[in-house]
């Protein structure tokens, strides 16, 4: 088990270096010169070229890429061209709303869909699976920003539950949830639909199998072989699901931090697209990539740990 | 009283009637044997007994030790099935949860039925009566680390555990080796010998029942053609459905003796190997599937090529068609190299028919374009009017008309299927045709026919066949000369009649004796009768 | 052959929403480039059905001018999937493990190791935003999603004994992969270009909505949403009937597909 992870750890840090190198070179061939964004269109020549040396960006594209990668290593991202502050700061800061943000709508979209999944399972072709499909492809259709507008309609507008954007820092734990509320809401809807799906579908097919039919052979309720056999098996394709719905949800974070006018790392990174500040999108981006290629790394030990062939194919 | 009596069960799903009018009995003790072709219902009969078949309406009762169970609760039933009745399945592989433990699994059993035990132990215990002890298999072992036989195993100790009054076993060995079939078989009768349990044995195989049960009921189209106790039921036959089973399951297809004429095909220590990268460099580790093999088929010879599943004798086939690259030797056809890349104009002499009439052909063409699919090897091209001529002669070799012509494979029957595969094989007029189990997937009055016809054709045509199987029967039905092929290497080859009454590797003649014959079996129990008690009734 | 109410509901929403959009250059009920300031706000009514934005358009017209971004974007981000995917997926199956496979599948990992919407952000930022990079962005990841389904699909294919008796035939990869193997796993193609085509919509949507997506004056879902946000208090239904517009022909189109799939499905069919 210990040499499958290696291994996958290995294909993931490869696959981690060439999508720096692909975000390298996209950042590279992007009109605009960061000099002149920095000093406005105004400044002189001799501004700009001073600029540019000090920021290095005179140096041969190889160069700069290994001088980049060296900083990440290090914890340097860089300085932002227009805030002036060191990235790895600004990233802190955006972390913080962030991540919370993401694990809760993660956290809210499991709590919702695997019930609803298991429920519309073993209740196969009666009304309450027939709602929830109906209600699961009404989900799936729906973009989160639209659910989120209906929300700040239903909640901040009409009812006032909530405010309609705005983070209050951390300061008060109970009122930053509440400010997470309704984008973690609107976040988790529409994923929710999706693994409500998959779970579903995965326990039918499992339901299905030869060996939930020796359970019941064994004296088995039906209800008991669903817990007992065919839960764990269904929830292999539900895990793979979940890890993709991570990355889904970080950058779906991206619209409803616009929403909300949340200072988040979505944000960050729009505003660094808008104002050209290019080395802070690189450095969001390398992050947001490392955090999907960790969550796959997690998504295979999680299989290592629920099946044993998994463990025993690389042993 | 009888253990189980099956009253007059009928049961329709749908809109098909899949059970009329079954009654059956077994008695304490006693071993019924069902038998049928598919689709005759035995195994929706099982599936009724135990209240686990698709949805659908039954009449008639189901009277276990009296209690009729069609008309029992759920509840009622979940404490019957385990305890009281067990049941063991066809496929070994996929029987079992991949996700838990093959003690765990027996445990559970135990644990549902009996919490008064301590169920690690009995489930220990079961293991070990099934032919499992830890020290050999450790019970904390996962399915997929277990064989196809000890899967099997496990299952029947789950079956048995609780020492159950009715096993119900439904085709327990049809996904085993001859060899593992005979130690299933075996353990089954033991064990419930030993707990003086009913044993409902499920097969389409007239052999096996012939070995092993002690009354046995025919069944055809989900109705019971005819029961009685095993001797007398194959002495009197009386419905005609019984003797055209017996008479398939004995068939021998007339053949003409031919004086071999040249060589066909010879190949030449013949090696293959299956690469595989593991570990966590990624070694190269190679497994020998075919191990320096080399065999010679002569113009209209019919060689058999036998062995369990895993010899190599697919590989070898592969080989020998120079579908895959060989590790070590060479192949000739008609005296010229055959490798991967071969000219058309010489791998048109070779063609071949494979196992499973249901997966042989692309469902989107029709027969005509199936079956004229090798034409484009010849040279010049046939034009399309022509290759649709020689397809239709093709079919009609193999007794199929020309409105086969434009319908699609799922419109045919497994046999006719099977013709079609036939006839798409001869349609360019090759020398060798290999048959890798090409009747094995067949019902056993169908595998006769389709036999009768594959002795026709390498009569008239003068061809040459590779005939490869697990089923000694067969082989020796339809061949001249026999291979045994044991872990990649031919352990022992010649004529079929003095490898079949005089085998001198142990491989072969472990094969032969594991293998049921009816005649053998019969036999057997006639010599027994007089001693036999009747059972009870 | 009996129809699913899926497969029906589907087409019919999926068929309403392509004709609103081809319906829309030659006809809509007002001119959605002309402003007409006085009648700016407007709530539904008979004259204005899904009522007015601030410039005193009429929303519904802007609505079926929009479909034809959404759908033209999400079609041909579909093609350009499809079209570079499909080969790909076929090639990897052919050569199972050989260098184009492990190229696939490397390629594969790279670009689902990014967050898509991200990605396309980042994409139509540096190329500039428009309907055509936006078509880039989203067909980019359509690529490895048509190759990957292909290649699965295609893989088990190739274990078929149908495949194994067209190589006895002395057929090659290349035509075996066009012969049985394109045909075999058309199906399950069509399906995949439905879902794909939804998700494209919504990626649309998305990207006009941060303003990277169809420029203006060309009206688009996504852009009238943003420009709804800020007026939700005063004029709801601006927000709504886009939003619902992007809901039914998402939903239409996932209809069809599961309808598509059930029909093509033989143990679905069988079970019928």
């Amino acid at each position: 088990m210990i040499a499958f992870l290696v291994r996958r750890a290995a294909t993931l840090a490869l696959t981690l270096l060439a999508a720096t190198a692909v975000i390298f070179v996209m950042l590279e061939v992007a009109p605009g010169d960061p000099a002149v964004t920095m000093l406005g269109l105004n400044a002189s020549d001799e501004a700009v070229a001073a600029l540019r040396a000090e920021l290095g960006l005179n140096a041969p594209p190889l160069e700069r890429y290994l001088a980049w990668l060296a900083g990440m290593l290090r914890g340097d991202f860089g300085v932002s061209y227009t805030y002036r502050t060191p990235i790895a700061e600004l990233i802190a800061d955006r972390l913080a709303v962030s991540g919370p943000l993401t694990l809760y709508a993660l956290a809210l979209s499991t709590l919702i869909a695997i019930p609803a999944g298991v429920h519309a399972a073993a209740h196969r072709g009666r009304a309450a699976d027939a709602a929830t499909l109906g209600l699961v492809q009404i989900g799936v259709a729906t973009p989160n920003f639209w659910v989120a507008m209906l929300l700040v309609l239903a909640f901040s507008t009409g009812l006032r539950w909530f405010s309609a954007g705005g983070f209050p820092g951390w300061g008060d734990p109970l009122e930053a949830m509440r400010a997470l509320t309704l984008p973690a809401v609107s976040l988790a809807l529409p994923q929710a639909a999706i693994l409500t799906r998959v779970m579903r579908s995965a326990l039918i097919e499992t339901m299905s199998e030869d060996y939930i039919r020796t359970a019941r052979a064994k004296g088995l309720s039906e209800r008991q072989a669903l817990r007992r056999h065919a839960l764990r098996n269904a929830m292999i394709p539900v895990l793979t699901i979940i890890g993709m719905q991570f990355s889904f949800l970080l950058a779906g974070a991206v619209i409803i931090e616009n929403v909300f006018f949340l200072p988040g790392l979505g944000r960050l990174v729009f505003q660094g697209v808008v104002q050209r500040d290019l080395i802070v999108v690189k450095s969001v981006l390398t992050l947001l990539v490392l955090a999907v290629t960790l969550v796959t790394l997690a998504v295979d030990a999680a299989y290592a740990a629920v099946d044993p062939r998994l463990r025993a194919r690389r042993r | 009283m009888s253990l189980l009596r099956i009253d007059r069960l009928s049961l329709r799903i749908g809109a098909a009637q899949v059970l009329r009018d079954v009654s059956l009995h077994i008695a304490p003790g006693e071993v019924l044997g069902v038998v049928g072709e598919s689709g005759s219902g035995k195994s929706m009969t099982a599936l009724s007994v135990m209240r686990l078949a698709p949805r659908g309406v039954a009449e008639g009762r189901v009277l276990f030790e009296g209690e009729d169970l069609l008309a029992a609760s759920e509840a009622r039933m979940c404490a019957l099935r385990g305890a009281a009745i067990g049941m063991v399945f066809q496929e070994p592989m996929t029987a079992l949860n991949p996700l838990h433990p093959i003690g765990r699994q027996v445990e559970e059993v135990i644990r549902l039925h009996r919490p008064d035990l301590d169920a690690r132990a009995e489930a220990r215990r079961a293991l070990e009566r099934a032919g499992l002890p830890a020290d050999r298999v450790p019970h904390d072992r996962y399915p997929h680390d277990l064989s196809g036989g000890q899967r099997q195993r496990v299952v029947i100790a789950m079956a048995t555990a609780l020492r159950p009054r009715l096993v119900i076993a439904d085709e327990p060995t049809t996904a085993l080796d001859v060899t593992t079939q005979a130690r299933i078989l075996d353990l089954l009768r033991r064990l419930t010998a030993e707990d003086g349990a009913g044993l409902m044995l499920i097969t389409h195989d007239l052999a096996v029942v012939a070995e092993m049960a002690d009354r046995i009921a025919i069944m055809k189209d989900g109705e019971v053609v005819e029961t009685d106790e095993t001797v007398r039921l194959f002495r009197n036959m009386r419905h005609p459905y019984t003797r055209a089973l017996f008479q398939a399951s004995v068939h021998q297809p007339a053949r003409r003796a031919r004086p071999p004429g040249d060589e066909v095909l010879r190949a030449r220590e013949v090696t293959r190997e299956h690469v595989s990268r593991r570990g966590l460099l990624r070694r190269r580790t190679a497994f020998r599937a075919v191990d320096r093999v080399s065999l010679a088929i002569r113009q209209g010879e019919n060689v058999g090529l036998v062995g369990e599943s895993g010899c190599g004798k697919s590989t070898l086939a592969r080989a020998l068609l120079a579908l895959e690259p060989l590790q070590g030797g060479a192949v000739t056809l008609c005296g010229a190299p055959f490798a991967p890349g071969a000219p058309p104009e010489r791998r048109r002499h070779v063609q071949a028919v494979f196992q499973d009439p249901y997966d042989s052909f692309d469902p989107r063409w029709t027969v005509a374009r199936l079956v004229a699919e090798p034409l484009h090897m010849l040279r010049p091209r046939p034009s399309r009017a022509e290759a649709r001529r020689r397809a239709a002669a093709a079919l009609a070799r193999v007794g199929l008309g020309d409105e086969a012509l434009d319908r699609y494979p799922h419109e045919f029957s497994g046999g006719q299927r099977q013709r079609i595969a036939i006839a798409r094989a001869l349609v360019c007029e090759p020398r060798l045709v290999v048959l890798d189990e090409a009747v094995s997937a067949l019902d056993v009055s169908v595998r006769a026919r389709i036999l009768d016809l594959l002795a026709e054709l390498s009569d008239r045509l003068d061809l040459s066949m590779l005939f490869i199987s697990h089923d000694l029967h067969v082989v020796r039905a339809v061949t001249d000369r026999v291979a045994v092929m044991q872990a990649g290497r031919i352990v022992e080859e010649g004529p079929t009649e003095r490898i079949f009454s005089a085998p001198r590797h142990p491989c072969t003649r472990a094969l032969l004796e594991a293998t049921p014959d009816l005649e053998r079996a019969l036999a057997a129990r006639a010599a027994r009768a007089p001693h036999e008690k009747e059972p009870a009734r | 052959m009996r129809l699913s109410p899926a497969l029906v509901i589907g087409a019919a929403l999926s068929l309403t929403a392509v004709g609103l959009a081809a319906l829309s250059f030659f006809w809509t009920p007002y001119d959605v480039t002309r402003l007409t300031v006085a009648a700016r706000l407007q709530p539904p009514s008979a004259q204005h059905w899904f009522g007015t934005d601030h410039f005193g358009r009429d929303i519904f017209s802007m609505v079926m001018v929009g479909a034809r971004a959404s759908i033209a974007v999400a079609l041909v981000a579909v093609g350009v999937g499809a079209g570079l995917g499909v080969p790909l997926g076929l090639a990897a199956a052919a050569r199972r493990g050989g260098w184009l496979d492990e190229l696939v599948m490397r390629l594969n990992d790279l670009i689902f190791a990014f967050p898509s919407l991200l990605l396309a952000i980042m994409i139509t930022a540096t190329l500039g935003p428009g309907a055509f990079n936006a078509v880039i962005a989203i067909g980019i990841f359509n690529i490895p999603v048509f190759a990957r389904v292909t290649r699965g699909a295609a893989l088990s294919l190739w274990t078929r004994d149908f495949v194994l008796a067209a190589r006895v035939a002395g057929k090659g990869a290349a035509r075996i992969s066009v012969e049985h193997v394109l045909p075999n796993v058309a199906n399950l193609l069509i399906v995949q270009a439905t879902i794909q085509f939804s998700l494209g919509i919504l990626a649309e949507a998305g990207l006009s909505y941060v303003g990277l997506g169809v420029q203006p004056p060309m009206p688009s879902w996504g852009r009238m949403l943003n420009e709804a946000q800020t007026m939700i208090y005063v004029a709801p239904w601006f927000a709504i009937f886009p939003g619902l517009a992007i809901v039914l022909t998402v939903l239409g189109l996932n209809l069809l597909g599961d309808g598509l799939r059930d029909l093509s499905d033989p143990k679905v069919r069988r079970a019928r």
